[in-house]
């Protein structure tokens, strides 16, 4: 079973406080858009956390006021041991940010970003220029550190942008979406960017992400928000095997009716081994202890009751199912929904 | 250095600093920006030269009438351009990099009014100098030439902070064009920079009485005469520091209420 993040106990040795600790955030942007309905995230030190979700399910306004720029409706938020309301500028001190945005110079070289960075957290002399060296070098960006930014690429403007966030040595370094827009080639290098970062000492990370194999890959804990609430957490490990078994997905030919919809799930779900079954559109998923010893008798289920079949699968969960049984819809539709939602919102993130 | 200077100077420097690296590293921009001093001044100059003949401009030179009124104009069409460049760093995401930084808040828009202030400063001065060039006279001598600098860059900043606010408050580029279009014809002939006020009809004089950019232009023309008005200076110049005061006070006041609508 689940437990929720904020209920567990650090473990005997480790560091007793937190890193982030939000409690119950709240809000509400002009024209009664809500973008957060309670978020609760606790992030332990030294860990990567994941905040998974859709576009428009909260991510960036959470992560906005963890890092000061946006303030809660209510709710408390804790980083680095220090109140996002009540001391924002200890916070700023401890804290690094990689917007989506993050706006390095244009006219500037990448070295000039990273020397005025640094000089604004009250970096100075041979210490800053070692920093910044040392940041160019880990980025690969040695040879590109003379030339001003706006030549640079995609992949080596994202590099840049989290060796922004890194200049002050940060507790707690906050990545917004980090691949969003890259290439497969500078995403797959970014994530290989990332983990390594996460090795560093004492940091910890927290990313968003709208891809459920970056947040997989990446992060320790993950915690999954829709709509504004966070609906599950825990390691992406947990949560797959939360789902007991495999799932088997069948395409159907037409879509069912009501009616036929609650006959045949009551004719699933008596099937040996299966625990849940979901319909959803064209599809249903169901939840077996063994997909591939369910599977005959599924099919054998639909035929009887004469709805045609176009395809069958069985798969180990993915973090896609996880998201499908907690938020209760699938994860495309729920990205289609808050894409929608922000175009009638007016791009309110 | 760090220790004597305290951390909001430097930062305001910093700020500056990134902000003059654009016309540094884009020569040409500024060159731009000369061109249309250069047709106000030459072009339209020797067109109208014979227009002094009418009196009241207190010379017989035209050009040495014109340079005050296109110093002004020059300072008006460059800063209020300044919302523009805030749009680009709030949509970059710069602003809000600055934002989560321990930077001074203050710091961050000053580093914009003293950069304008810089760059209307340098406009000034080769404008001046190009007057010189071209035969002008200024028997004001340097106190005179400071005394216009002064004026036009306290005009520079009340745009310069006006459409600074407009473009945090709007945050649309088409709110910035129209209104700047709207106001830059009216408010240029709406002043002595062509005609002396002898010459205006009546009407138009008392809204030149009214217009910033002919505080501006008088002051920088008296200071720049044989026999100054230093009354008449002193008047304009304090109208447009307490103009440039409250200018910037409202830019700093849109800049909060923007960083509550992030």
């Amino acid at each position: 079973m689940s437990i929720p993040a904020h209920a567990v106990e650090p473990a005997a040795g480790t560091a007793a406080r937190p890193a982030v600790a939000a409690r119950r955030l709240i809000k509400t942007y002009p024209g009664d858009v809500t973008a957060l309905n309670g978020i609760d995230i606790t992030v332990e030190q030294g860990t990567v956390f994941g905040l998974l979700g859709p576009n428009g399910a909260g991510k960036s306004t959470t992560v906005k006021i963890l890092t000061t720029l946006a303030r809660p409706d209510s709710g408390t938020a804790v980083v680095a041991g220090h109140d996002v309301l009540r001391h924002p500028d200890r916070v700023r001190r401890a804290i690094g940010v990689v917007a989506q945005n993050s706006g390095a110079d244009p006219v500037a070289t990448g070295r000039e970003n990273l020397l005025l960075q640094g000089r604004l957290y009250g970096m100075r002399g041979a210490a800053l220029v070692r920093r910044v060296d040392g940041l160019l070098e880990r980025f690969g960006l040695a040879d590109a550190a003379p030339r001003q930014v706006k030549g640079y690429s995609g992949g080596m403007r994202r590099r840049l942008d989290v060796a922004l966030g890194l200049v002050h040595r940060p507790e707690v370094l906050f990545l917004d979406e980090p691949t969003t827009g890259l290439d497969p080639e500078a995403r797959t290098a970014m994530w290989d960017e990332i983990a390594r970062l996460a090795g560093d000492e004492g940091l910890t990370i927290l990313l968003t992400t709208h891809h459920l194999e970056e947040a997989d890959r990446l992060a320790e804990r993950i915690a999954i928000v829709d709509r504004g609430r966070v609906v599950v957490d825990g390691t992406p490990d947990s949560l797959k095997g939360e789902l007991r078994g495999d799932a088997v997905h069948v395409e159907l030919r037409s879509p069912l009716g009501d009616s036929g919809r609650t006959l045949l799930e009551g004719a699933l779900i008596r099937v040996p081994g299966v625990h849940e079954t979901l319909y959803d559109g064209r599809r249903i998923s169901v939840r077996a202890d063994d997909g591939a010893v369910a599977m005959p008798a599924l099919l054998g289920v639909l035929e009887r009751a004469g709805v045609g079949v176009a395809a069958a699968t069985v798969a180990r969960p993915s973090l896609d199912d996880v998201y499908l049984r907690y938020a209760g819809r699938r994860y495309a539709e729920a990205e289609a929904a808050g894409t929608e939602r922000l175009a009638l919102a007016g791009g309110v993130r | 250095m760090s220790a004597v200077v305290p951390a909001a100077v430097s930062q305001t420097w910093y700020m500056t600093q990134r902000q003059l690296l654009v016309y540094l590293r884009q020569p040409a921009y500024l060159l731009i920006t000369l061109i249309q001093p250069v047709v106000w001044l030459f072009l339209f100059g020797s067109l109208f030269r014979k227009v002094v003949e009418l009196g009241g401009f207190g010379t017989t030179s035209y050009l040495d009438y014109l340079v005050p009124g296109v110093v002004v104009m020059s300072a008006l069409s460059s800063n209020m351009w300044a919302g523009m460049t805030t749009l680009d760093e709030i949509q970059r995401g710069t602003l809000n990099r600055f934002l989560t930084t321990p930077v001074s808040r203050a710091a961050l828009m000053n580093g914009n009014v003293v950069n304008n202030g810089l760059v209307t400063a340098l406009q000034s001065v080769v404008i001046v100098l190009l007057g010189l060039l071209g035969g002008a006279d200024y028997p004001g001598g340097a106190v005179g030439v400071l005394v216009l600098i002064v004026a036009a860059v306290l005009l520079g900043t009340i745009f310069g902070a006006f459409s600074n606010a407009l473009g945090m408050l709007v945050r649309e580029r088409e709110s910035i064009i129209g209104v700047n279009t709207f106001l830059l014809l009216p408010l240029t002939f709406l002043s002595s920079a062509f005609m002396a006020p002898s010459g205006m009809p009546g009407w138009m004089r008392h809204a030149a009485d009214l217009n910033p950019l002919d505080w501006a232009m008088v002051a920088g023309r008296s200071a720049l005469s044989a026999d100054p008005d230093w009354g008449a200076v002193l008047l304009r110049g304090g109208g447009l520091l307490a103009l440039a005061v409250a200018a910037v006070w409202l830019s700093i006041r849109t800049f909060r209420s923007y960083q509550r609508s992030v």
